[in-house]
């Protein structure tokens, strides 16, 4: 801390205002701050509810906003509810608020109400990672040609830079199908799916692109994610999926553009 | 070329510098670009809130990147938290300070209020109390953000709904001073004077004849919700989701009736109408700025300043 900081700190003991409103902002049974008043001393109580109000209705919106195919799958009553709840226990950290929300998913996995549609929380991964891959970094996917200019026999030591917007998750529930059907504004037709989805969002131009992905190309992404050489990754995925089609595979991870550059042996190649 | 970088050649190749003096503009709504890229180019600026361009990259960049070839911008920060005893987030303020490098905007904005203690941020604007104390550790964070970003803020008077008991000054003395003090611009927020005063049963015309008006560089107008305390009187929330009411037009050509034009934006930031409908909200400023010219002002604001 710098000295001026410690003059600081001594100022927010000295001026405790903001202590006492963040202190009844978040607990609508607390009272109004003791310092503040409306005009001609008439009681802050209904004035002090409009700043409460603002920061509760606001956080909700928030969550709102990065969660639509979740409200809509909830309701806005049963989603305000929900949300309501989570503002409360765990309001945003940082200013930005497009970076909100991280916790919700697993706040919903544990929301009593939300028991009944145990694929809840999954499609609400899909939407902040949608709203992660939206805001990253720019940077040029990797082109086909980069790949075929390695030679043959320097392949399998490759490994794959992964793109700043590229994301990839797994459930146990049909989340793709469920976020799709939901993230739209048309009809809600039938889900049929039951089966496990993994989910690949990639921002190859502006746009984010959500796909669904098979087991075996999951596997070999979610490798190749972690750094692991691109030979390893094919063969570990060949061993557990025997009909896995590797140079597909490859053909989608481009044009996808889950990765944005080729490194060998920790040599990064900006490619 | 990278676009996130800023490195020094790429300065070169950076906007135009487009004026924004007497113009009106609007807040910038990502869902209006198509419709503004469609039509000629217009006279007037756009305004964003800082934080929603502070990602790394993406759409929000290539809108902003897109609309600032073409118009003046105004980046108006909503939670530098200037307001709060406690220090300015300095990752925040160098997050500010990078992006008004990027963008080189016509203005730079923050409030008079906080949003942040400790480590929640409240996503509001919270009012002070307007002591000797507060003046000081406001006038400290102004500093701070002018120094960082190596230029003038314009600072936005807030809308009240209460009072603190223990402020020794009023609204407007405060603001006087902290302009003194600091050399930062103001940003006259007439939507704000008409709520405020609305609120805590005062006059929005003795604000005014008492605020600082040399040093405005920027009007605010808005629309506002109405509603009714305890005892039955109105209480105007300051939501931003509606057309300027008449009382606020009216305080407003009051005010330039006597400074002359100044940059004015018309904020509306929900409930978000089509661009037509902002246009002309825009374009009832703009008549009224151009009504305003006076003869002699520029030789007045520049004796002013």
């Amino acid at each position: 801390m710098r000295p001026s900081d410690l003059k600081i700190a001594a100022r927010c003991e000295a001026a405790p205002y903001a202590a006492h409103f963040a202190g009844r902002l978040l607990d609508p049974d607390k009272p109004a701050p003791p310092d503040v008043t409306g005009p001609a001393g008439q009681a802050a109580e209904q004035r002090f509810g409009i700043y409460r109000n603002n920061v509760t209705v606001s956080l909700i919106e928030a969550l709102a906003a990065v969660f639509p195919a979740t409200r809509r799958i909830t309701g806005p009553d049963f989603f305000r509810a929900m949300a309501r709840f989570h503002v409360r226990t765990t309001p945003p950290t940082s200013p930005l608020l497009f970076e909100y929300g991280h916790d919700f998913p697993a706040f919903i996995e544990q929301y009593p109400h939300a028991r009944s549609m145990p694929w809840l929380a999954d499609v609400a991964r899909i939407e902040r990672a949608w709203l992660d891959s939206y805001h990253a970094a720019d940077e040029a996917i990797l082109a086909m040609e980069a790949l075929a200019a390695v030679s043959p026999e320097g392949l399998g030591a490759i490994r794959l830079v992964v793109h700043p917007a590229t994301r990839l998750l797994a459930s146990d529930h049909p989340a793709f199908s469920i976020f799709s059907a939901n993230r739209r504004d048309a009809p809600v037709g039938r889900i049929t799916a039951t089966e496990p989805e993994r989910t690949l969002l990639t921002r190859p131009h502006l746009d984010v692109e959500v796909r669904k992905i098979s087991p075996d190309v999951a596997m070999m992404i979610a490798g190749l994610m972690e750094g692991v050489p691109l030979g390893r990754t094919a063969g570990d995925t060949l061993a557990a999926y025997p009909d896995f089609d590797l140079s597909a595979a490859i053909a989608f991870i481009i044009e996808a553009g889950a990765f944005c550059g080729i490194s060998t042996n920790g040599v990064h190649d900006e490619t | 070329m990278e676009p996130n970088s800023i490195a020094t050649g790429y300065r070169a190749l950076r906007f135009p510098r487009h004026r924004i003096d007497g113009m009106a503009g609007t807040s910038f709504k990502h869902e209006h670009l198509t419709a503004i890229l469609e039509e000629d180019r217009r006279h007037g600026f756009f305004e964003v809130h800082a934080e929603n361009y502070m990602g790394d990259g993406g759409m929000p960049h290539r809108a902003l990147t897109r609309i600032r070839q073409d118009y003046p911008v105004s980046i108006h920060g909503v939670c530098m938290s200037i307001g709060g005893p406690q220090p300015l987030d300095r990752r925040h303020l160098a997050r500010f300070r990078a992006l008004i490098e990027r963008y080189e905007p016509a203005l730079v904005s923050e409030h008079l209020a906080w949003s942040t203690h400790e480590t929640t941020y409240f996503n509001d604007l919270l009012p002070l109390p307007y002591t000797a104390d507060t003046l000081q550790h406001v006038a400290d964070h102004i500093d701070e953000v002018q120094e960082t970003i190596g230029r003038q803020i314009l600072l936005e008077n807030p809308s009240s709904y209460l009072t603190f008991t223990e402020s020794t000054m009023t609204e407007t003395a405060f603001i006087r001073e902290l302009a003194r003090r600091t050399g930062c611009g103001l940003l006259l927020d007439v939507n704000n004077v008409f709520v405020s005063a609305t609120n805590l049963r005062t006059s929005a015309l003795d604000y005014l004849a008492d605020y600082p008006l040399d040093v405005v560089q920027e009007i605010h107008l808005a629309g506002h919700a109405v509603q009714s305390d305890d005892n039955g009187e109105p209480l105007l929330i300051d939501s931003h989701d509606g057309p300027v009411c008449d009382a606020v037009w009216d305080l407003y050509e009051a005010v330039l009736s006597g400074t002359g034009p100044i940059a004015t934006l018309v904020e509306w930031d929900s409930a978000i109408p089509d661009w037509p409908t902002l246009t002309r909200e825009a374009a009832a400023a703009q008549a009224i700025l151009d009504r305003c010219i006076l003869p002699d002002h520029r030789r007045t604001r520049r004796a002013a300043i």
